[in-house]
């Protein structure tokens, strides 16, 4: 019981401090990272059990923004290997479970 | 549309009964007679002919398919195409008018028929109207008429009202197609943007993990920050710990450490050669009346240079136990690429340089002073200088076609003293016939032609204008050890030409030394009038530059490759023959023949290419046509100093060696000037 109830707290307090998002890869501009960054970090707090949302979401947001051709990949379990345009590729963690990628290719 | 035929007919007749009614009074009054009918007409009952048949006409044709389709080019694709459905059953031209169209008020007022009958008429139906239109052309003569009179008012009203109707047998259509333009394409594409690839695996193995190291990341900064003023000491041997495990890998670091173990290990290896280059004395030699001996030391010999022969050596004058080997070919069909390697008697089994070159290279000089700086000549015509103290595998100058490189191979470079402006400068002799002088500025290599050699003397004094000096190869060239300007060049031809630098229009002297190529020419280090030749002709021959003919000839049997005077005695000298053998001269001992030559190497392995005297140490190494050099220790007999007398001191220096060839040569001019 008071291994689990450790494990709990453990697990809690593995949330707590890895709710920030944690980029992992990017060649963006700075204000292009942050802003798609935080687009990220807005789009899998408001859909948090729906990552398709997410993701289009983001997705949309991003067309809107930057010009067409954006893809997004969000989960907590994938490989990936993409081609992307240069200067348009942004891959992070968030919420200590989620893996987001978002790249743009035409 | 799908009309009956009962109601056609109707209509029909509806539109057409008075015209019939009257046609048919026209019949009656003329004939008096009831219908005619042919006599083979079928004679039906009241109730046959009242029975009605219903029979629909179609507009549509019913052959016409509906499902063609067309190939449409501009939409990629295929398109169903509209076939003409209709079909016509039955046309008839009518000759009536609607009232209000503008045809039937332009005819109206041609007849003269004034605006308010033609209202009234609106309520009459068509077969008024239509006689009175029908009517119109045979009015229209006489209204015609009537118009022509100026005096009518109505016909003039008429005029401004009505355009002139175009008379169809009086006008002239004419229509031009000009050209249209020529349809051309332009077609353009742009460069895709850059694309890179990406890929990576997210699990939350990985999550976790990037997100633990991210956040013992935060707190070590945050103890850095912390901790930075007041503790510093422990953090920075903390991250000297980190820098040497990141560049651990680093080999360069040891670099040193290794280079003193391998040639420690070398030492050890070779032991008994050392000892033998430092202590061996040839006790032999005491009992040898005049031969001396040749000791091998070691061998030197590269991987890289497999297949490469040896095309030049040059000793350090700094650093006596360093050499430079230039390899390269000396056959025109094998030609591939280079290597300038410097080997240090220390390290015999590894060279301390290397540097690959595309070319091959022929010569190499070092710098008498700035030892670091070799100059190098390669077959392909470029010149280069090497900094040995520069990283980097390239040369630091590097003549080019634009920069007056020579058109064919560069047989020998020499540095000589720094200008006036303190540059380092260079002389190099080729065989496309010019001695070039090269000088350092810089970042660049000025060069600047000192003479060229032609057939008939030097440029200006054959012909001038009409005839082009025919060229000579320059092969070989040495300085003057005293008289700065004075130098020899040696030819393909077998000529030895004296040139001075400041005359670069005439030579001094020729020498018609041999019937081959001259390989090598070289002053002799003490006596300053003596210089030797050798060439492919199989002769060594000593001259006095002041005599036009060879003072000693030495015929070796074999193609000689290089000569080389010893830099201990004035008439010590060596050569290699390709046929493996060296041989050492001593002139003071034997002016007929070597005092040693050994085979250094079998006869069928190999030529010997080059032999070169270690300015201090009693050895000399030995290049070859495979890429190895060997070195050799002369033995006693060959650095035989005269006997001192008893009693007298034992005179040494340059004035010794120079009185010494004086002797020799007056002894063999002696007899000359006896028989002339």
């Amino acid at each position: 019981m008071a291994g689990t109830g450790e494990g709990k707290k453990e697990e809690a307090d593995y949330k707590r401090l890895h709710c920030f998002p944690l980029i992992r890869e990017t060649d963006m501009p700075e204000e292009m990272k942050v802003e798609t960054m935080e687009l990220c970090v807005t789009a899998c707090e408001k859909f948090a059990t729906n990552n398709e949302s997410a993701a289009k979401m983001i997705k949309e947001s991003m067309d809107k923004k930057f010009g067409s051709s954006w893809h997004v990949v969000i989960g907590e379990g994938f490989g990936l290997e993409v081609t992307h345009e240069v200067k348009n590729m942004l891959y992070m963690f968030f919420g200590g479970s989620l893996a987001v990628c978002v790249w743009r290719c035409s | 549309m799908p009309v009956t035929d009962k109601s056609v007919a109707a209509s029909v007749r509806k539109d057409d009964e008075e015209r019939v009614d009257t046609v048919d009074r026209w019949d009656e009054s003329h004939h008096g007679k009831g219908l005619i009918k042919p006599p083979d007409q079928l004679e039906l009952t009241e109730a046959e002919l009242k029975e009605e048949f219903t029979r629909i006409l179609t507009a549509n044709n019913p052959h016409a398919p509906a499902n063609i389709v067309l190939y449409n080019s501009k939409e990629c694709c295929y398109k169903p195409t509209v076939v003409e459905q209709m079909i016509v059953h039955f046309v008839v031209e009518g000759s009536l008018l609607h009232q209000d169209s503008d045809e039937a008020r332009r005819q109206k007022a041609k007849g003269g028929l004034p605006e308010e009958t033609a209202t009234f008429d609106t309520g009459a139906g068509p077969d008024e109207a239509k006689p009175e239109t029908l009517d119109t052309p045979a009015d229209d003569e006489g209204g015609a008429g009537e118009e022509d009179r100026p005096d009518s008012v109505a016909s003039k009203t008429n005029q401004k009202k009505e355009a002139k109707v175009t008379n169809q047998f009086d006008y002239s259509e004419r229509a031009c197609q000009n050209l249209n333009n020529p349809h051309r394409q332009i077609g353009c594409q742009p460069e895709p943007p850059p694309r890179s690839n990406f890929s990576s695996l997210a699990n939350q193995w990985v999550i976790y993990d990037a997100y633990m190291e991210e956040l013992q990341k935060q707190e070590r900064n945050k103890e850095k920050q912390k901790a930075a003023p007041s503790k510093k000491d422990p953090d920075n041997t903390k991250r000297a710990v980190v820098s040497t495990d990141s560049h651990g890998h680093d080999i360069s670091k040891v670099r040193k450490a290794v280079k003193i173990i391998e040639r420690m290990v070398n030492q050890n290896t070779f032991d008994e050669i050392a000892q033998d280059f430092k202590y061996y004395e040839d006790d032999s030699d005491e009992f040898r009346a005049q031969e001396g001996t040749l000791l091998p030391l070691w061998k030197f010999q590269y991987d890289q240079a497999k297949g490469l022969s040896v095309t030049a050596l040059c000793w350090n004058k700094k650093y006596q136990d360093l050499f430079a080997v230039g390899m390269g070919s000396y056959d025109f069909n094998k030609q591939e690429h280079g290597l300038l390697v410097f080997y240090s008697l220390k390290n015999t089994a590894f060279p301390e340089y290397s540097y690959p070159t595309k070319s091959g290279i022929l010569c190499i000089d070092i710098h008498e002073q700035h030892s670091y700086l070799v100059a190098v000549g390669f077959y392909d015509g470029c010149v280069a200088v090497y900094n040995l103290n520069k990283e980097g595998m390239d040369a630091v100058h590097k003549s080019t076609a634009k920069t007056g490189k020579h058109t064919d191979p560069v047989w020998q470079v020499r540095w000589q003293k720094d200008d006036l402006d303190n540059n380092h400068n260079f002389y190099s002799v080729s065989s496309d016939g010019r001695v070039a002088s090269w000088t350092l500025v810089k970042n660049e290599l000025v060069f600047t032609d000192v003479i060229k050699l032609s057939l008939n003397g030097a440029m200006s004094e054959g012909t001038e204008g009409s005839q082009q000096p025919i060229i000579a190869c320059g092969t070989a060239f040495d300085f003057h050890k005293e008289i700065d300007y004075l130098f020899l060049v040696g030819t393909g031809e077998g000529k030895i030409h004296k040139c001075s630098k400041t005359y670069s229009s005439h030579f001094l002297e020729t020498y018609v030394a041999h019937s081959m190529a001259v390989d090598a020419v070289k002053w002799n280090h003490f006596h300053p009038k003596v210089f030797i030749s050798c060439s492919s002709d199989w002769t060594i021959k000593i001259w006095d530059h002041t005599i036009n003919t060879p003072i000693f000839t030495f015929d070796l049997n074999a193609a000689v490759g290089d000569v080389s005077w010893s830099p201990y005695s004035s008439t010590v000298f060596s050569a290699v023959t390709i046929d493996g053998t060296v041989h050492v001269f001593d002139l003071n001992i034997n002016k007929y023949e070597a005092i040693c030559q050994p085979a250094v190497m079998a006869k069928k392995k190999g030529k010997l290419t080059r032999v070169e005297f270690n300015p201090i140490h009693p050895i000399i190494i030995v290049g070859d046509d495979r890429g190895y050099v060997t070195s050799l220790k002369l033995s006693p007999n060959l650095r035989k100093k005269p006997k001192a007398k008893k009693g007298q001191e034992l005179a040494t220096g340059p004035e010794v060696e120079v009185a010494k060839m004086d002797k020799l040569l007056s002894l063999l001019q002696q007899p000359e000037n006896s028989t002339a």
